[in-house]
């Protein structure tokens, strides 16, 4: 086959664009990882939880979290069983050190950890108004930060306070699921820390994930359930009281 | 610490400042205004005829001034446009960018336009140099004032208002869709919210014509038209009594229904919203005016009195429906969405998102109707001044 100077001219930018969309469906530097495969979502293990704080920490230092905001966090619910105000939650920096001993032994306590529900209709992609957040074909929920306007609606629009405006990007931002980590084959980093293995990242799609055989066997709810955002946090142990 | 309770650790920080209350606000009023001139044009309300002209330079003034404060408060505001170039179509947020611009262009500046035409191009000729040649620019090249094409002209301005009438509706409508289909957040989420939205807009907008009538005659020294202030009034008590229902049936649904966010929302009525919600917006910005406007309709009393209640009605009106801005935006977020605490919200003066700004943005749509008054002046009397005597040959020629 010949090809002239010219035609060839005229193919490299049609080829050059073709390319891009041959990478879009591989997440950058991964490339034997195809987003259609996986389906990502966490499970989490209340009666697990001992609230130590790793999985706060270790999600601010691999993902430069800036101070006073969370992508993740833990919270301590102390629930009486009657009365005005019979919910307590706390929830110091985070839960990111820890928790103070209770002094009031009263009632049931116990820690959520809480972090993107990552949902498949998420009210926060569907309010952005250019796009710049999204679900990527593995299903879970990112920020394009060159993209966002930081109009913060996606902000207002998550049931679950998950997301926030970095100060120093002026772009809203969340947990990404550690996309960086888990496209190369590893787990999150709040998941790797986690001392109980009270989360465990789970692939949906995958059918040797063990999490197929704990939904199977265990009474799990989701967070506000009747928002209907199809959220991928799975709780295992959800005390009623929890929002 | 500035909150009580239990606040998701990213809640305790407000995203939408006051400027995103002046937003609504604004837009309300050109929603409001236009609505008012199309009963004149639409309608054939002869009476609020004084105020038709007037109306339509007072939205576009607020018009152009709204998306001011959207834009002050990005993050990015560089990259606003791609609003427009790469819009999400499921965001109510982006699609309000086109009904903006539709309403902008499509609407107000084209209807504006063809009820000018006829003074722009009599005020080309009649002056020289500079403001020849800004008139000029402004009458496009279209100077034929013939009875022919100022037929053309009414009849196209009527199809243009009757278009901006749903158009109007859909831009304050969708301002309150907006909030209304947030729902994660109970205070908000309500389909009741652009309907609500709608009628305190076309208050606000009333109110403000109303009493910029009133300010501008007194300013340039002209007689109030006694009827045409009555017929506003009362048409501004109408739309009142039909948004305080709406509202009133908003609250009594809340409270009967008492869903999960209830005891939530209604403590923070009773203490943080308190000042705000009861007493500026419903006491002093609501029942007050209505009673006020009651009272002209109730009692005979003389012109000067009747003026000047509609001049306290107005005003608290006004202050009402800015009110009741700042309870759904700022008061939305004062709350957690886990219904446990509750956060307080800081205004800073000298700020991007401060005090000031606020104001200066308050102030701006009023310059803004002042350049435009005096360029293109809403009362006939004043245009007839300004053209020469010898204009109406020139035009026969």
């Amino acid at each position: 086959m010949s090809i002239t100077r010219r035609k060839l001219l005229v193919l490299m930018p049609a080829a050059a664009v073709a390319w891009e969309y041959v990478l879009a469906d591989q997440p950058e530097g991964s490339p034997n990882y195809k987003t259609t495969d996986h389906w990502w979502g966490m499970l989490l293990d209340i009666t697990k939880c001992i609230g130590c704080g790793s999985c706060v920490r270790a999600c601010q230092l691999e993902n430069h979290v800036p101070d006073g905001y969370y992508r993740t966090w833990v919270e301590r619910y102390v629930v009486r069983d009657w009365g005005f105000g019979n919910i307590g939650v706390d929830s110091p920096d985070g839960g990111k050190n820890g928790f103070p001993v209770l002094a009031d032994k009263e009632g049931k306590s116990f820690f959520v950890p809480k972090l993107c529900n990552h949902c498949a209709d998420s009210p926060c992609t569907q309010v952005c108004p250019v796009g710049a957040t999204f679900i990527s074909p593995d299903g879970v929920v990112l920020v394009d930060k060159k993209y966002c306007l930081g109009c913060r609606y996606c902000i207002q629009a998550c049931p679950y306070g998950c997301r926030f405006l970095n100060p120093e990007t002026q772009t809203a931002e969340k947990c990404s699921l550690c996309y960086h980590r888990i496209t190369k084959g590893l787990t999150t980093a709040c998941c790797e820390v986690c001392p109980t293995g009270a989360r465990q990242l789970a692939d949906l799609k995958d059918p040797a994930d063990p999490v197929h055989e704990f939904l199977k066997t265990h009474s799990v709810q989701v967070l506000k359930p009747h928002l209907a955002t199809g959220a991928k946090a799975f709780y295992n142990g959800l005390d009623g009281s929890v929002r | 610490m500035n909150f009580d309770g239990f606040m998701y650790p990213n809640e305790v920080e407000l995203q939408w400042s006051v400027l995103i209350v002046l937003y609504p606000f604004l837009t309300g009023l050109v929603a409001g205004a236009f609505i008012l001139a199309s009963l004149e044009r639409v309608f054939l309300v002869e009476a609020v005829k004084p105020t038709y002209r007037l109306a339509l330079l007072t939205a576009l003034a607020f018009l152009i001034v709204a998306p001011l404060p959207l834009q002050l408060h990005l993050g990015h505001p560089e990259r606003s446009f791609e609003m427009y170039l790469t819009p999400h179509r499921s965001s109510a947020m982006a699609m309000f960018g086109f009904v903006y611009l539709w309403y902008l262009m499509a609407v107000l500046v084209v209807e504006i336009w063809l009820d000018y035409r006829k003074d722009i191009v009599l005020m080309m000729q009649s002056f020289k140099g500079l403001k020849k040649c800004m008139y000029w620019t402004m009458t496009l090249g279209s100077t034929n004032i013939s009875n022919e094409s100022r037929r053309v002209d009414n009849r196209v301005g009527w199809l243009i208002t009757l278009i901006g009438i749903p158009s109007a509706f859909l831009l304050h409508g969708y301002v309150g869709f907006i909030f209304g289909s947030v729902k994660a957040n109970p205070w908000w989420s309500t389909p009741l919210m652009p309907v609500v939205f709608l009628f305190s807009a076309m208050v606000s907008g009333i109110a403000a014509v109303m009493l910029l009538y009133m300010i501008l005659s007194k300013i340039h020294g002209r007689e109030i038209d006694q009827r045409c202030v009555d017929t506003v009034a009362r048409y501004l008590l109408y739309t009142f009594l039909i948004d305080f229902s709406l509202e009133m049936l908003d609250l009594i649904h809340r409270i009967y229904e008492a869903d999960e966010s209830f005891r939530s929302l209604d403590f923070m009525v009773h203490t943080r919203l308190y000042t705000s919600q009861v007493v500026i917006q419903i006491v002093a910005g609501t029942v007050v005016p209505i009673a006020l406007l009651g009272i002209t309709q109730v009692l005979r009393l003389n012109a000067n009195v009747r003026k000047r209640l509609y001049a306290i009605a107005g005003s608290l009106t006004l202050i009402g429906i800015f009110a009741m801005r700042w309870n759904v935006v700022i008061g939305g977020q004062l709350f957690s969405k886990s219904f446990l605490g509750y956060t307080t919200y800081k205004m800073g003066f000298v700020a991007r998102e401060g005090l000031l700004t606020a104001i200066v943005l308050t102030l701006l749509p009023l310059v803004i109707l002042w350049v435009l008054v005096n360029l293109l002046p809403p009362w006939p009397e004043k245009n007839a001044a300004v053209v020469s005597p010898s204009t109406p040959r020139q035009l026969a020629d």
